[in-house]
This record gives C-alpha cells, structure tokens and sequence, in this order.
C-alpha cells in the first residue's frame, strides 16, 4: 500500500511517499531530511501530535500550555478534557509543570505570569 | 537625542535591538504599544516557532521569552503601553503613554518595527447584515487565546492564511465546530504543514475557489451563504450553499501597518505595502530602518528575527559611521510571476540575499536574475514555488558588478 | 408621571426632548434599542441641505430651510461637527440643465440664500476631480455636513443633563388613555405614564399611532446603502457632489463627510421589511458606477465599510406632524431632510405641546452647551498634555487607527448618554472605525465596557439584545 502525506515536522511540509508492507513502513520517498522517515514510520504506524493550549488560572486568568512531548493524535480530545478541568497557580515560569503525566507526556507552561 | 530608537517590541523589535547592542550601541530606546514585549506571539500560543532559528520547536509566547531575555541582560530600556504618534524625515519621534504623557525624542537611527494588521471584513463589501460574530482570526485568538473566552461555537472560516487554519484548530479543540474553511483562490495562501494538522486532523473541509457571497442574522451572525467562484474569482450562480452558524472568521491577508512610515516620508512599495528598503534594510530616509512584517509580511518568525538582524547591525554601523562599501545604486525589478523582491534596491557591493514572494502557483521552474543588458547574471531551478512561501536566493556581488538594474524573471518550464 | 414621553431616541426625538428640556416639564424618552440613534439616524447621507428639493409651501420645505439655518448655532451648543461645505447639483446634458433650473426657482421661492448655477470652467475650478462630462451645477453654498448620530448623542445627553431621563430597551407594545395621562407599557412590562406623548419613533411611527386609534397614514422602509471610504480620500471633493434628480431618483451622491471619509450612496429601493438592513451586490454596483460617473478617480480600494439604512417614508409624501388625539402628537414620514429639518421640527412640536395645554415655563437653569465629545481627539499637543497631567487615561492610546485614547472611551461610557455596547462606544469615540475595524482594539474595549458596567465579558454586546460579541468562557464548553 501506498500513503501520501505532508510531513509536519517542520514549516517546509515535504509531501512524503510512503509504501507500507504488512502494517509496516518499507520505504520513505520525498523527505528533504531524516526527520520525514521518522514523521512517516510514526504517521503511519503510531501518530502522534504536540497539543497546544491554555489552562485557567485561580484568578479567573489563563495562561498558555502545551504538552512537553507529542501525545497520540487519538488522545487529542482526551488531552482536552484534562487541560480543560486543570487550575494552575501563581506565580508560573515557562516550564512549570502544570499536569503531571498525560499520555506520556506533561503539560507545562509557555508564559510566565 | 537617542542614539537609536526602535518603533514595536516584537520579534522584529527586539532582534534589531539585541543585534544593534552586539555592534556597538549602547543607547537604545524600544517603544512598545502593548504592556508587554512580544508583539503579536503572545497570542500564537500554538508550536512551530524557533525550527530554523533555535533547531527546537517552540510557541510564541516561548520564542518572545528567548529575545525579551536578552533585552532584558543586555539592559536594553524598554517603554511599554506607549503608542508612537508621529515620526518626522528629521526622526523627532511624537510618543505618548500614562506616565510621560506626549513626549518627543530625537533620534540619530530609527527601526521601523511595528508590524502588521489583519485585512477588515468591512474593505471586502461582502453582501448582507452586520451582525456580532465576525471576527477576524486575529481578533478570535486574542479573545480565545489571551482573555479565555469563546466568540462562538459554531465557526465559518474566510480564508485559508496561516491564522485562519490555526484558528480552525484552536476552536475545534476548545470545543467548537468548524463546519468549513472557504479559500477564493484556487490554493490555500497558508503553509502544507497547518493544512494537514489544522484541518485534515479534524476533518475540517478545505472549499478552494470558494467564497461567502452572504451574511444572515440581524443581532448574532445566523449564517452565511458561500458559492463557487470562476477563474475570474466571481461567484457562480447555482452553486450557493447555506451553512448555519454563530461565527465567521476572516483570515483574508495581512496589510504592513506603514502610517508611521508615511509620516516620515518614507517610499512604499506598492506590492508589499511595506517601505522600498536597500540590503541593510534602510528606507529611502537615510538613518530610517525597517524589519519583520512592517516591511513584508512573513511565513515564519525565524526569518523576521533574521531580517531584523541585518536591519539591528546595519543601523549600528550607520550610527558609529562604520560603513565602508562602495556604494552603487542598483534598482530590483520583477516580471510580475515574481510579485517583489526585499531588497528592491541594492546600494553596496557585496553578497546579498534576495527574498521574494511569486504570484500564482508554479511547477519546474527556473528563476533567472538578469542585468541591464540581459546578461544572465543567475540562474536556479526549483520544483515548485507557491505565493505562500517566501523565497530566497543569494547574489554574490561579482553577479552585479556592472549592472545598472537587474532582472527577476521566473521561467516556467 | 411625566409630563412629556417622547417615544424614539433618534435625531428628531432626540432633538425634540433637548428643545422641551428648556422648560420645566418631566421628560421621558424611550427607545426600543441599546442606544440612541440606532434606526434612520444611524445611516444616512449626514447632510444638511440647502433647502430646494421640497415643493414650495409643503411642511417639508419650510422645515427644511429653517432647520438647515438654526443647524449652525444647535451645532455649536451642542459641540457637534458642522461644516458649510457647500452642495453642488451636478448636470451632465440639456434635460439636467432644465432640472437644475427648476430647483434653483423652486430653492428661490423656498427662500435659500445664495443660489446660482455654476458652468462648466468655473465648476470644474471649484472641484478638479469631477469628471469631465459634468457640464454644469446648482451651487447652494448653504448646504453643509454633519454626523446624525453624534448630533443625536449630543442632543439626548444635553436633554439628560438637563433633567430628562432615557429609558433603553423600552419597546412600547401598548399605550392606553388613563385619567389625564398615557400609560406606555414596553414589550418586557417596563411601564410609564406620561400627559403627552410624542411618537417619533420613525419607521414604526404608523405602528404607534395605531395604539392610540390613529390610523391615518402608513410608513415604509426605503433602502439606502452606502459605501464609506477612508480618511486619505476624504479630500477627493470638497462639496457634497448631488446628481440632478430624475425619473430614476436623485442618484448618487460624493461627499466628505466632517470626520474626513469619502461617503458614496444612497441607492434608494422601496421595501416592506423594517429590520433589513442588509447590504447587496447590486447596490454596491449601483454606487460605484454611478459615483465614478461623478467623481471618475473615487478609489474604491480604499473602501473601509460598507452599510445599510432605512429611510422612514410617509404615506402623504410630507413630513406627518399632527395631533390626531388629544395629548398625543405624530412625528412621522421624517425621511430627508428630516436631519437638516429636525431643529425646526423640534421648536414647531414644543409649539404644539403648548397648544395640548402644558404650561412652557422656562427653566433659569438650562444649560444649552455640551462639552464636545471630539475635543480631545482635535486639542492641540499643549491641550492634551494638561489632560493628560490630570488623567493619565488619556496618555494611552487604544484604537492605533484612529489614535483614540482610554481616556476617551472611559469618557464615552461615563457621559450622558453613556455608551452601552462596542457600536456605542464606536460612534461616540471613532475608537473601530478606523482601517482595522476594530481589529486591535475591540477586545479592550470589551473589557472596558464589562468594568464600567460591572457586568462579565461574556455579556457585552456589539449592539444590544442577542449581538453578544462572546458566547462563554473557554473551558466551559
């Protein structure tokens, strides 16, 4: 089987050719770099997606959070719904970890405030 | 008398900041309207900054905190909440704030840094009511993004820029529905890469060669009515579709705000909106600097930071009288499939990068430089170039040694 | 109890509360909207006209002419923009000759000043970017601009400050006759007694007279769409540029308007519905042909909104101010020049409060003035610097567009008669007008408006009822 995809690692977008045997990626055709084999095996196999977002604050403010590794593209709305319920307290630095251990990842801080 | 004052504390800001400090200038005045540094990032919460610039892939908030750091150890001075007023040819600077009031400052070397703006809903004429619920993407994220609150649930979106797409994103994960991203050109102007993740993630419809030809609601936005358009971008009657709705975001392009730059008498291009600038990035007002997307607007933050880099160091070199190229005046020109060129003028002889934006989409291309007596002075082939994506090429000067004026012409083969 | 109730916050019941509030009497006026000046008011040509158009000896003619003279002082009490810029009637062949000089006797019989027609050498002098076809003109220099909302604002806000009250929100579904006074209940049960009412409550002035058993005339809506440039074109014509009336209607028309735009409109299509204010792509195609017939260098590229209004049209074709029942007084079908008329329809309605019986006693107190809302946006950099010293809101800028302070919307939200919504603070201050369109700056000003009236983010409106400009908080979906 064959999969095109655009490659999302980075801002270029590569359109990828992907040829998949038995579940499994056997060759990687149109990527300017290593980094597109690894997007497609990933894509193809296992996808994953960095979720980027804000979380409320005690004061009724929010700041804005991502997950510090990519979490599984499946998990997205998941992710949500735990952002979503979460308060961070002040004072925060970029990088506070503000939710521990979300499908392999934590949410942490992107602003200080 | 300031030695050099830099209009916007955003990325451009504040990479000509840092980059004026690492060439020798100490004093330096950043004006900022907001209460923050940073500009517009603050609200680009999303990641995909910092790739090309810092090799990790950072949000906006997080790119400003890297440059407001070393404005910060540099002890660069920083006015924030002042909004610049006026700037003169002789680069007085009219300001005000809360604290100061309106104050002037007369500066040996400006940095026209102030970024850009959303094109309105109100220059497109679209047929229909005014109701509450058209933003444009801008505005959303601000509101979304900055403040927490929703706009709406139910979301049309105008326009296939980069905002546009992220916004499509952002809604859906805070729980609204986009039923549909209209684009009137027959591609998307945004990049591949927030086409896959903002929209095919979500099974948001990408409707190319379409457009909003109505709005229904008299109090909320109701509805809008989008149809097909022909080559002649006019909508085709019979092709009209209803979509429900309580939201329409417009993301329809992005003007430089240059009304600053008009009051000091700086020369605009046509085509960018932006000043006409020479490879150090200075205006046609000697001493008048412009960077990031005031003088075009960009793809990627990286290559703001990078531009107002050029434009920091140069104007750090115009104030210590550290300029020493032999000067020429050679005058940029395009064919048209090259829409502009940044530099669109070349005063020095050296090595220069040459960034350009093309007109449509093109395959097997080759981009040809030519000079006053058509010498072909440079000559590359690319796959494929799209309007989206800035290019770039570099001109060793020994390209232009004798050339009065050159020639971008774009080859499709 | 009030002694007056005027029904209808829009430029003629705004200016006639402001004309009653000399005297001492309890004044009401209720308005169905979120603010003032929010029907025809809102969207029309801003002209006052000289005075020709109306047919000698009709209410319209005389109004007309004697409102377009008081226009000037009102103006200046009420620190309103007025500007005498002059109109011209331009003609393009031998029937506009004769139709030009038909108003121009018709304008003398109305007793305009100053009327004369213009050739074409010296008309293409006194306007260079008209377009070469035009031959000649009726030059009427008392015709002049100005804002019908901000006039509006000021007129309501100097009545308020002079005692009356404004109720918004107040859509009158009933009026019944008690005793010696009226009783007007709003759609939402909000109740008021009044001795006189006065319905000036514009297109749905037919709809109120009913409820009192006035059945006497009707009202239509007739479309007006315009498109609004920006302020660098503001100087393509310095007189409002009128086509001659013909079988078509009186066309389209150029001129500045006092805040420094390009307006071109109206197109003029009859219609039934009240409330549809949109705008259509044959209207659009209407204005721009037949302005740039006109004026041929108007750059539509430079467009910066584009809008719709409804003129109120009388079934007599003049204007219907009549006392049809005791106690109760029609202002109806004030389509144009119902703005240039309306001081004068403001003196000859007290006139006829009088006549039902209220005592007209003026007040030692009143006060004509009205600190203008734009002083501070024209005040020289010596003048904003003081204000500033005294409140530093003014230091910061807001809307970058149109440079509008926080002090000025602060001032916008505090003054009489406040602004309650994003429009609201958008016509009092120009803060959104401006080429981004609110782009910037609205979700400030939100904030501002959800302070100042302590309410939360969520339920501030563009423009009152349902136009919330946010429907939740994140997270909350």
């Amino acid at each position: 089987m064959t999969r095109e995809l655009t490659c999302i690692i980075c801002p270029r977008g590569c359109g990828l050719k992907v040829e998949i045997e038995d579940g499994k990626v056997v060759s990687v055709t149109g990527n300017s770099c290593p980094r597109g084999v690894k997007y497609a095996e990933d894509e193809c196999c296992n996808p994953m997606r960095t979720i980027t977002s804000t979380v409320r604050c005690e004061d009724g403010r929010v700041i804005s959070v991502k997950t510090d590794r990519p979490i599984p593209k499946a998990k997205m709305f998941e992710c949500m719904k735990m952002i979503n319920s979460a308060t961070a307290h002040l004072p925060i630095h970029i990088g506070d970890v503000i939710i521990e251990d979300v499908f392999g990842s934590n949410v942490v801080a992107t602003e200080n405030a | 008398m300031t030695e050099l004052v830099i209009i916007g504390g955003g990325p451009a800001g504040m990479s000509a900041a840092v980059a004026a400090y690492e060439n020798g200038i100490r004093d330096i005045l950043i004006l900022e309207r907001d209460k923050a540094l940073g500009g517009i990032l603050q609200q680009c919460i999303h990641n995909g900054f910092g790739l090309h610039k810092f090799g990790e892939e950072l949000t906006g908030p997080e790119y400003a905190w890297k440059y407001e750091q070393k404005v910060q150890e540099l002890g660069i001075p920083v006015k924030l909440g002042t909004m610049v007023l006026d700037i003169t040819e002789d680069k007085v600077i009219t300001a005000t704030n809360e604290e100061d009031g309106i104050f002037q400052i007369q500066a040996k070397a400006v940095i026209l840094a102030m970024g850009c703006r959303e094109r309105s809903k109100g220059a497109l004429n679209i047929p229909g009511t005014r109701p509450a619920g058209i933003y444009s993407a801008g505005t959303a994220q601000k509101y979304v993004n900055r403040m927490g609150y929703m706009p709406g649930k139910e979301v049309v979106i105008l326009g296939s820029g980069d905002i546009g797409l992220i916004m499509a994103r952002r809604m859906t994960l805070e729980g609204a529905k986009v039923h549909a991203v209209c684009e009137l050109m027959p591609y998307s102007g945004g990049l591949v890469r927030n086409i896959e993740q903002c929209l095919n993630d979500f099974n948001i419809p990408l409707k190319l060669s379409h457009t909003v030809v109505k709005i229904h609601g008299r109090e909320r936005l109701e509805g809008v009515t989008i149809a097909k358009v022909d080559e002649r971008r006019k909508p085709i009657a019979g092709t009209e579709e209803y979509i429900p709705c309580d939201t329409l975001l417009l993301s329809v392009g992005l003007i430089p705000e240059n009304e600053l730059s008009k009051s000091a008498g700086v020369s605009l291009d046509r085509i960018t909106s932006g000043a006409v600038v020479d490879q150090n990035r200075q205006t046609s007002v000697e001493g008048i600097f412009a960077c990031g997307n005031v003088l075009h607007v960009h793809d990627l933050v990286d290559y703001v930071s990078e531009e107002s880099e050029i434009a920091g160091k140069s104007a750090a070199e115009y104030i210590l009288g550290q300029n020493q190229a032999e000067k020429v005046h050679i005058p940029v020109k395009t064919d048209g499939k090259i829409r502009y060129t940044v530099p669109q003028v070349i005063t020095e002889k050296k090595d220069i990068s040459v960034f350009f934006r093309v007109a449509d989409i093109y395959h097997n291309v080759t981009i040809n430089v030519y000079d006053d007596k058509q010498e072909k002075v440079f000559s590359r082939k690319k796959l494929k170039v799209a309007p989206g994506e800035m290019e770039s090429i570099v001109l060793k000067s020994a390209a232009f040694e004798n050339a009065a004026e050159l020639h971008f012409e774009l080859e499709v083969n | 109890m009030f002694d007056v109730a005027v029904i209808g916050a829009g430029v003629i019941g705004g200016m006639i509360a402001r004309e009653l509030s000399r005297y001492d009497l309890k004044i009401c006026i209720v308005e169905k909207e979120n603010d003032v000046a929010m029907g025809a008011t809102r969207a029309n040509s801003a002209i006052v006209h000289a005075g020709f158009d109306a047919e000698e000896g009709t209410l319209k003619a005389k109004l007309n002419v004697r409102g377009s003279e008081m226009m000037e002082q009102v103006a200046k009490e009420l620190g309103v923009k007025y500007k005498k810029n002059g109109s011209l009637v331009i003609g393009f062949g031998e029937e506009d000759r004769k139709g030009i000089e038909t108003l121009l006797k018709r304008g003398q019989a109305n007793g305009v000043k100053g009327l004369r027609i213009v050739e074409k050498e010296e008309l293409h002098a006194m306007e260079s970017n008209l377009s070469d076809h035009v031959e000649c003109a009726l030059d009427a220099p008392t015709g002049a601009i100005i804002c019908p909302y901000e006039l509006t604002i000021a007129a309501v806000g100097n009545a308020m400050d002079n005692g009356a009250e404004l109720l918004r929100n107040f859509e009158v579904s009933n009026i019944e006759k008690k005793d010696a006074a009226y009783e007007i209940t709003a759609a939402d049960g909000q109740k008021v007694q009044a001795k006189v009412v006065i319905n000036a409550a514009g297109l749905y002035t037919d709809k109120i007279a009913g409820m009192v058993g006035d059945t006497s005339f009707t009202v239509h809506p007739r479309r007006g769409e315009y498109i609004l440039l920006d302020k660098e074109c503001g100087n393509m014509v310095s007189h409002t540029i009128f086509r001659t009336p013909s079988k078509m209607g009186k066309g389209i028309l150029v001129t500045p308007t006092v805040d420094g735009n390009l307006l071109t409109g109206p197109t003029s299509v009859d219609m039934t519905d009240k409330q549809d204010t949109s705008t259509t792509q044959e209207g659009f195609d209407k204005i721009i042909k037949e302005a740039l017939e006109n004026v041929s260098t108007v750059p539509f590229g430079k467009t910066i909104t584009s809008f719709c209004g409804l003129r109120a049209v009388g079934s007599t074709g003049d204007f219907i101010i009549t006392a049809p029942v005791e106690g109760f007084i029609n202002v109806a079908g004030v389509e144009s020049p119902g703005l240039s008329a309306s001081p004068a329809i403001a003196e000859y309605v007290a006139n006829m409060v009088a006549e039902q019986g209220v005592a007209l006693v003026p007040k030692a107190d009143f006060n004509p003035y009205r600190a203008p809302m734009h002083h501070f946006r024209e005040a020289s950099i010596e003048e904003k610097m003081e204000v500033i010293k005294k409140d530093k809101a003014y230091g910061k800028i807001v809307c970058r567009c149109e440079g509008i302070s926080e002090g000025e919307i602060l001032a916008a939200l505090r003054t009489n008669p406040k602004a309650w919504d994003l429009d609201g603070v958008k016509r009092r201050t120009r803060a959104q007008m401006g080429r981004c369109q609110g782009g910037f700056c609205s979700p400030h000003i939100v904030e501002l408006i959800a302070q100042e009236r302590n309410i939360p983010i969520e339920q501030v409106t563009k423009s009152g009822r349902n136009s919330y400009v946010n429907v939740s908080r994140t997270k909350e979906v």
